[in-house]
């Protein structure tokens, strides 16, 4: 029977896909749960399993095709037989199982370099073991794929060199999103300043305890959420979203915290963080670098959001004025804490000082409304105090 | 403008020198930050490893073996050399020479790689997109400025609460290769690889040495290898206590005492040195972790993923100052990692197939699995020894103490563990590692030639016997 390989359901704010590069080629027999081909959505790379075991009839959408979901990409021949593949448990289950095919440490690197799957390559070696000669010529067997590699830049004495490479799936949709949040949003930003003195003094205090007691470290950035949140219930409609003419009041707090990745920038989303502890705050947010950094991120920790924390202050950012992420209505941009002069009570002493900075679609938040969130973050930093109390 | 590296590495040891050559070798702009000053305030490269540990470690245990082997054994073999004389100003200035001479090696590397060389102690000033370091040395910060930042600061030896170094009586490693008189009595607390073989040095050049291990000895190595070397430390006259514990003790002018708790009850001992070698502590302080937000945890490790990536972009941190052995081998194949990483290769370390080494005589040497770790991990597996005492070679050369242990999966024959006590095992192990690394069954070793007679005979023997089982 030929069944249709198909691209899965994406998901509501996703709907295009690029295919990244076939696993498989057509007339190659495939086994169950393995890894056709790499899907590349705006959001993140999925693989698609076999549904079946078979033979790869044919091919219908080849590398870098545009795809959405429901697109017939591929048909599977599942009466084919490959003896090879059919063989071989019986076999291994006589002799001895092996649980991966055995790669040379060389071998090992340019498979991985390469993104050659160790199943793919028939080994030469003692055992079946795979060399670095044979990842080598399967290679060669491969046809071109697209080149998805980082890029070296670093310029060889006297030359001046340029380099043209397409923008992954993920840049193109960051590029499309900012230019159309400028586009359609009226977007102002306005400003204050945070002493951070308090929250670090606090941390500096606890921060030992709280590792100790909920196994994750205590940064800032869970102040910054809770402070956000409770800006957010004090003002709604910096929560809310435009959808045409209407305004939609939010009544949950899902915030957004933008990670920078080698792939680009990525938004993980903290749900319902007004009914987070700081511990859970601290440990959804390392979690999300971690995934983050190794590309495991979901599309729906991706998706939705009602307000945004950019930190560039951990890029040593002084002030900067953010771009909204729509459909959110608002997005609070942290920076690099600095020893400056302030003055206080008449005198001038030095404290850790932020700069904070609040972009806002202007359409449905007034100033008024803008500036008084942005104050109230700030005092409840300043007074962590009252993060508690929820005055 | 201020200029910008691509790679600046914190630490010249195993982990950063290396790293640094590398980085080097593959077209990267890097700067090598280190603040190892010898006793003559002159920059040394190579750090603990080349200046105080391995290096001249095995100096001076090839010095003191051939001092043993002259004063006891040559008689066996039939050579009558009188009375045996010991030199040890021109033994130490040996070991000083070989350690010069692979400092400026180093240093010669650096230059035919372009590999900046900083003096000075580094910490984290600042991050702008690139890291910016700032270097003192001489009471004079200067801002050094990077696209990553390799952190290879290592490691320094414990003490002990209650009897702080003192670099007398009470010593570290360091103290401890460079005496200037064979102490009478030598007190070393800990068992470790450092215990051994400075505790095997002194023994052969005349202590009377005492070793203090507050665990099982040798609790990290195969059971099996562990009590063999006992047995055989114990014959050559080190006098090993295990289950023992110091709680306490005084260093006077005259000596040290130590107070030894067991099974048994507390007693006092003197000694007219002590060498502390309980372990090491990673060196994370004074690194500006706090200003740009470096994770640094409870115990001072830098915490890193098997990539040696810590939570900061492009900030690395590999050797003794992460998580993992504290050994030289395991930081350099880091460095390696690392550098070839930064240059967009995709290399990894092989964190199970690490060779172990312990150079006391006989050697110790292991990689992969202890069969107590299979035990306990319910694993099933089967195993054989092969003793050097049947080794053709070994016995011609009068070294036929210890055994080559192979442990494989029961159901595939994988090698899943090799320990070696016995002669020249540091190099025996080679070929375990190597078999390791590709995956290799006990039968692939039975099935290589190997060349006769040679002590790697035994591999493929302990092999045989699997096979034939």
């Amino acid at each position: 029977m030929l069944v249709e390989i198909k691209v899965p359901a994406l998901s509501e704010s996703v709907s295009e896909a690029t295919l990244l590069s076939w696993h498989k080629t057509a007339g190659e027999y495939v086994r169950r749960d393995e890894n056709l081909i790499d899907l590349e959505t705006d959001k993140v790379v999925l693989e698609l399993p076999a549904p079946h075991a078979g033979k790869l009839a044919k091919i219908v959408m080849g590398d870098g095709a545009t795809v959405k979901a429901g697109d017939v990409i591929a048909l599977l021949d599942t009466d084919a037989k490959d003896e090879a593949i059919e063989e071989a448990p019986a076999k291994a289950a006589a002799v001895a199982a092996v649980e991966k095919p055995a790669l040379s440490p060389a071998a090992r690197k340019l498979a991985e370099e390469q993104g050659v799957q160790p199943e793919e390559v028939a080994g030469s070696g003692r055992g079946g073991r795979v060399t670095k000669e044979d990842v080598a010529a399967r290679l060669e067997a491969r046809p071109a794929a697209i080149e998805v590699r980082a890029v070296d830049m670093t310029p060889l004495l006297g030359e001046r060199p340029e380099q043209r490479v397409p923008m992954t799936r993920l840049r193109q949709r960051v590029a499309e999103r900012l230019v159309q949040a400028q586009s359609t949003a009226a977007i102002l930003t306005t400003f204050n300043e945070v002493n951070m003195q308090p929250v670090m003094d606090l941390r500096a205090k606890y921060k030992d305890r709280f590792e100790k007691e909920h196994g994750v470290k205590l940064g800032f950035m869970s102040f910054f959420v809770k402070a956000a949140v409770k800006a957010l219930k004090q003002f709604p409609i910096v929560n809310a979203s435009v959808d045409g003419n209407d305004i939609v009041y939010h009544g949950y707090y899902d915030i957004g915290i933008a990670v920078g990745t080698e792939r680009g920038l990525v938004v993980p989303i903290l749900r319902n963080a007004d009914q987070l502890s700081f511990a859970e705050i601290e440990a959804g947010i390392a979690e999300f670098g971690r995934k983050a950094r190794d590309g495991k991120l979901t599309i729906e920790e991706l998706s939705g959001g009602t307000f945004t924390l950019s930190n560039g202050g951990v890029f040593g950012s002084m002030l900067s004025t953010p771009i909204l992420n729509p459909p959110q209505s608002a997005i609070l941009g942290m920076h690099k804490t600095t020893e400056r002069p302030v003055a206080e009570n008449g005198q001038v002493v030095i404290r850790p000082m932020m700069y904070l900075a609040l972009s806002y679609d202007h359409r449905i938040i007034d100033g008024r409304e803008a500036v008084l969130s942005l104050v109230a973050i700030k005092e409840a930093l300043e007074d962590p105090a009252r993060l508690l109390l929820e005055v | 403008m201020e200029k910008l590296f691509d790679v600046a590495i914190i630490g010249a040891g195993p982990g950063g020198y290396v790293a640094a050559i590398r980085c080097g070798e593959l077209g990267l702009d890097t700067v090598c930050i280190d603040d190892w000053k010898d006793e003559q305030d002159q920059p040394r490269l190579g750090g603990t490893c080349l200046n105080v540990g391995c290096i001249p470690s095995k100096a001076l245990l090839e010095s003191s073996e051939h001092y043993e082997r002259a004063a006891l054994h040559l008689g066996e073999h039939g050579i009558q050399v009188g009375s045996v004389d010991l030199d040890l100003p021109t033994m130490m200035a040996r070991k000083e020479k070989i350690v010069q001479t692979l400092n400026q090696g180093i240093g010669q590397l650096f230059k035919k790689n372009q590999v900046a060389w900083l003096q000075g102690r580094a910490r984290f000033a600042a991050a702008n997109g690139s890291w910016t370091l700032e270097v003192e040395s001489n009471g004079n910060p200067e801002p050094v400025s990077a696209r990553h930042v390799i952190i290879a600061t290592g490691s320094r030896p414990a003490e002990l609460p209650f009897l702080p170094f003192d670099g007398g009586r009470v010593v570290d490693n360091v103290g401890a290769l460079a005496f200037d008189a064979v102490p009478k009595r030598l007190g070393v607390v800990g068992a470790g690889v450092v215990a051994l073989e400075l505790g095997s040095v002194w023994r052969r050049l005349g202590s009377r040495v005492t070793v203090i291990e507050p665990h099982s000895f040798l609790h990290h190595a195969d059971e099996q290898v562990a009590r063999e070397a006992l047995r055989q430390f114990k014959a050559q006259g080190l006098d090993i206590h295990a289950d023992t514990t110091a709680t306490g003790g005084k260093a006077t002018k005259k000596q040290v005492t130590l107070t030894l708790k067991n099974a048994s009850g507390e007693r006092d001992e003197a000694f007219d040195k002590v060498l502390v070698a309980i372990g090491r502590r990673p060196n994370s302080e004074n690194l500006g972790a706090e200003k740009v937000g470096l994770q640094v945890d409870a115990r001072g490790f830098i915490p890193v993923d098997e990539l040696c990536r810590t939570n900061l972009p492009n900030v690395w941190a590999v050797g003794d100052v992460v998580r993992g052995p504290m050994l030289a081998h395991k930081a350099s194949d880091e460095g390696i990692m690392v550098a070839e990483r930064i240059a967009g290769q995709a290399t990894r370390v092989n964190y199970a197939a690490i060779p172990n080494v312990i150079y006391t005589h006989p050697e110790i040497a292991w990689v992969g699995e202890t069969e107590q770790a299979l035990k306990a991990a319910g694993r099933e597996y089967r195993k054989a020894s092969y003793p050097f005492a049947a080794n053709g070679r070994a016995l011609a050369a009068a070294e036929g103490a210890g055994f080559v242990k192979l442990l494989a999966d029961a159901r595939t024959d994988r090698l899943l563990g090799v320990h070696i006590i016995g002669p020249k095992a540091s190099e025996l192990i080679s070929e375990a590692v190597v078999a390791l690394e590709f995956s290799a069954s006990s039968e692939d070793l039975a099935r290589i030639v190997h060349a006769h007679p040679t002590l790697s005979e035994a591999l493929r023997d302990a092999a045989m016997m699997l096979l034939s089982r």
